[in-house]
Order: structure tokens, then C-alpha cells, then sequence
């Protein structure tokens, strides 16, 4: 409990230390509020925006819960299907590289053009950020069982199968939390590139429409919005991963 | 248990190309305890790996055959120096774990007693990273005795334990183990000593037989004609290096 409220009071004395830079920054620096617009400033436009703001961000918010979820499943299931047989590790390997060595920025517009304006388009964006991450880290997880455990299991005559949902899933928890890190800080991206290529809702529409009206302080405030639900998620996650690798693996690791 | 089984190993094995032992011929009499010592690198884990049918990374040129005629695939049991235990499983959960991995459904009443048995009955619930070394070591003794194997491969399982959790397990083992076909594999001649029905010295040469006391195991481990087999074994096992 000491720890959890002594992490609350560094990250409170990092929040006020971090929006003391920026207000210093804007008088230090005399730019005008279209350039940078001060914390006061952005936080009232926050307020009286907020209904819209809100909105926009359940969209957004909704887009990467949804692409993190089908994301995650998609690449356990790569990663199970790779650890199970050889011949898709052949197969399959390469051409899973070859797809996250593609930016996922380029592909947004294609995205677009056949998914539409709407969820679906940016839903699918974050999965694929994400599932290069969860897939690859799981993937390791699952290879890494140390020998001495397959050959007990073999000599116990286990079936291949079991080996691999009663020692190898196990035994990659604490990679697949490392890989759900991973995929808790870049889905936001995701979700906002695909906004950014051609969206009528979303926190990352409303970014590019405040920006191209010069109300910057609406974009800030959007922008701060999106950093806020990014941290929460990484916390989320992080503990989650915590407790995964804690039940898995033991208190050491 | 079913009846064990006697073993006879007969052959020679290389690493890419270099000789790891040559020809040799090692027997394991039914339910007897036969020890192996010897310098690392001699290939003893080989040999034990051989007959627990595991990759070997060795090419061996030979055959492993039970007494019987039957294969000896399912009738073995391996217990190593690392416990193994899964740390996400409970010692209920690891002593079961060969049911589970072979998708039987575990006789949890024999799991029970068995882990009462190694006096662990008050850890029953308790994960492996809050037990002792030589708590660990039991737990993994009593998955082994659960599989009820009737050979029992151990690959120097008591090495890292303290003196006195070793001394503990060695009789503990010994007793629970007694009449099974085992091969015990170990650096240590004083374990020789104390548990062997035959015991053998490996080197690049091949096997040559170490004397034993006349009594039967488990010897004390402070009798006197167990201290001098120990002695003994220790003078050969240096001079041989």
C-alpha cells in the first residue's frame, strides 16, 4: 500500500515538475498561444471542450481496446501455430517479417480505401502494430523452455501437444508480458495513424482538424487526452504482466 | 510396480567425429542400485541420457536392452540436479504433472501420500521458489516415485545440496527407490558409497568396477567400511584423471 501510494506522489511530483518546464518554456520563449499555448490555457480549453473532446476520445479509445484484444489473440495464435510445427515456421516466418517490415503508415491509406472511414479501418491498424510485438515476444517465450523440462517431459511420456499448453505456454508468460508492454505503448499509434489517414471521428481527427484551424490549444488538449489514456493502459498492462510473470515464473524471475 | 527389468548397454559414442568413450559394456542389475563416477566429460550423463532415450548430441553406435526383451520406452523415470520443478505449479501440481502431461487423470490420494511420504505434507500447497533446496529435491523425488517407473535414472540429483539435506535425501532416496533398477550418476564417492549395490569408475578407457562394503545399502554414512569404499573410490577417481 506505501508502495502504491508512494508511486502516486513521484508521479505527482513528475506531473507538476513536467507542466513547470512547459509553462516556463512559454514565458521564457514569449511565443504567441497559436504556437504554444501554456498548461493554463489548454487545460481550460479541455474543460469547455470537453464534451467534445470525449466523444471523440470513447471512439479512439474503443478503436485500440478492440485492435489490442483481437491484436493479442492473433498473435498468440501465430505464435502457438510457429511453436507447433515446423513446417509453418518455414513457411511462415519470413513472410511475417517481410509483413512488419512494411510501415504501417503506408499501409493505412490502402486500409482506408478498403475498410472505410469508419472503425474498422483503424481497429485493423492497431492490430497490426501490435501484432508483430506479442506474436514475436511469445513466440521466444514458447522457444525458450529450458531443455531439462522437455526431456522430463519426454521421458514422462507426454504427448506434444500438452508440452506445449503444459510447459511451453507457462513458461512464456513472463516474454508474452513483455510483448503486451510493447503492444500497450505503440496501439495508440496505431489507432491514431489510421485516424490521421482519413477518419470523421477519433481523438487523432480531432488533432488534424485543430491543428489545420490553428486552435492549437485544442490540439494539445486532444493530445494530452490521448498521452493520458496511453499511461493509464501502460500501467494497466505492466501490472497485469507483473502478476503474469509473478505467477509463472516466482518472485525471482 | 511392475517387475524391473535388468539393462545391458553395449557400445561406443563420439561428438562430431571424436571419441567420447569407446567400446564398453555397462549392466544394470534388476532392482539394483548401480553407480557411475568419473571426471566431467567422460560421457556418464551420455550414457544416462542413452538409456532415458534423449538426445545426446553424441552419435553412439551400440544397443541399450532391457532383460526382458520388452523396449524400455515408458519404463523409465529421471530425476536431475536441476529439480525441475514447474514454478507455477504447486507440489500437489509438480508431483501430478506426468499425469497432466499425459492427459491421465492423476491419483491424487497416491500423489498425497507420497508427498507425506518425503515429509513435505505441510508444503503440500506451497510453490517452489518458497522451499529449501533439499524441499525442492524431495518434491522432484516424489514426482519420480509418482511415475512409478520400475528404472529410475538419476543424473547427480543431490550435488547441490548441503551436506546434511544431501545426507537426508541420499537415505530418504534409497529407501523409496530399493528394488527398482537405478543408475545413479554422480561426482560424489561418498554417495557411491552409501547407495550402490555395484559401482563403476568411467574414464576415455571404459568402466572399471569400484569396491563396495559387504552390507547392503543405504550404509551409514559415518560406518567405517562405508568411509573406506569412499576413500578408496576417491584414490582411483583422482588417480585416474
Amino acid at each position: 500500500m506505501n508502495a502504491i501510494a508512494g508511486s502516486f506522489l513521484r508521479g505527482a511530483f513528475a506531473l507538476v515538475f513536467g507542466l513547470g518546464l512547459w509553462q516556463f518554456v512559454v514565458w521564457a520563449t514569449g511565443a504567441p498561444p497559436f504556437i504554444l499555448p501554456g498548461p493554463a490555457r489548454v487545460f481550460s480549453k479541455l474543460w469547455e471542450m470537453r464534451e467534445l473532446i470525449a466523444e471523440n476520445a470513447l471512439v479512439t479509445i474503443t478503436q485500440i481496446i478492440i485492435g489490442m484484444i483481437l491484436g493479442t489473440a492473433l498473435g498468440v495464435s501465430t505464435a502457438l501455430q510457429l511453436a507447433m510445427s515446423p513446417l509453418s515456421r518455414l513457411l511462415m516466418r519470413p513472410l511475417i517479417v517481410f509483413a512488419q517490415a512494411i510501415p504501417v503508415f503506408a499501409l493505412a491509406p490502402v486500409l482506408t480505401l478498403w475498410l472505410g472511414y469508419g472503425m474498422a479501418s483503424k481497429i485493423l491498424t492497431v492490430v497490426l502494430i501490435i501484432y508483430f510485438p506479442v506474436a514475436s515476444a511469445f513466440y521466444d517465450g514458447l522457444m525458450a523452455t529450458p531443455q531439462g523440462y522437455l526431456d522430463l517431459a519426454r521421458v514422462m511420456g507426454a504427448s506434444p501437444l500438452r508440452t506445449i499448453f503444459r510447459l511451453r505456454v507457462p513458461h512464456a508468460m513472463p516474454a508474452f508480458a513483455s510483448g503486451l508492454r510493447l503492444a500497450a505503448v505503440s496501439a495508440p499509434f496505431g489507432a491514431v495513424i489510421g485516424e490521421w489517414v482519413g477518419a470523421s471521428r477519433g481523438l487523432g481527427h480531432l488533432m488534424l482538424l485543430a491543428n489545420g484551424r490553428a486552435q492549437t490549444d485544442l490540439m494539445f488538449a486532444a493530445l494530452i487526452v490521448l498521452a493520458a489514456f496511453t499511461v493509464a493502459l501502460y500501467f494497466f498492462i505492466d501490472r497485469l504482466g507483473a502478476w503474469l510473470t509473478r505467477r509463472f515464473a516466482g518472485p525471482v524471475g | 510396480m511392475v517387475r524391473p527389468p535388468s539393462i545391458v548397454l553395449e557400445g561406443e559414442a563420439s561428438i562430431a567425429g571424436a571419441r567420447l568413450f569407446s567400446k564398453l559394456r555397462l549392466e544394470l542389475p534388476a532392482g539394483r542400485w548401480t553407480s557411475l563416477l568419473g571426471a566431467s566429460g567422460v560421457g556418464k550423463s551420455t550414457l544416462l541420457r542413452l538409456m532415458a532415450g534423449l538426445d545426446t548430441g553424441a552419435d553412439f553406435d551400440g544397443a541399450i536392452a532391457a532383460g526382458d526383451g520388452a523396449p524400455l520406452t515408458g519404463r523409465v523415470a529421471f530425476m536431475s540436479q536441476n529439480d525441475l520443478l514447474a514454478p507455477w505449479l504447486d507440489v500437489t501440481g509438480n508431483v501430478i504433472l506426468g499425469a497432466r502431461l499425459r492427459g491421465e487423470k492423476p491419483d491424487m490420494q497416491r500423489a498425497n501420500a507420497l508427498i507425506a511420504r518425503v515429509g513435505l505434507a505441510a508444503h503440500a500447497r506451497q510453490f517452489p521458489h518458497t522451499l529449501s533446496g533439499g524441499q525442492r529435491q524431495r518434491a522432484s523425488l516424489a514426482r519420480t516415485l509418482m511415475e512409478d517407473r520400475p528404472v529410475v535414472l538419476l543424473d547427480e540429483p543431490f550435488s547441490s545440496l548441503d551436506a546434511q539435506s544431501r545426507a537426508d535425501i541420499q537415505e530418504l532416496a534409497g529407501e523409496l527407490l530399493a528394488d527398482r533398477t537405478v543408475l545413479l550418476v554422480t561426482h560424489e564417492p561418498g554417495e557411491a558409497a552409501r547407495l550402490s549395490h555395484q559401482a563403476f569408475l568411467m574414464n576415455a578407457h571404459g568402466l572399471s568396477e569400484l569396491p563396495l562394503p559387504p552390507s547392503s545399502p543405504v550404509r551409514a554414512v559415518d560406518a567405517q567400511d562405508t568411509l573406506a569404499a569412499q576413500a578408496e573410490m576417491f584414490r582411483r577417481l583422482r588417480s585416474a584423471a
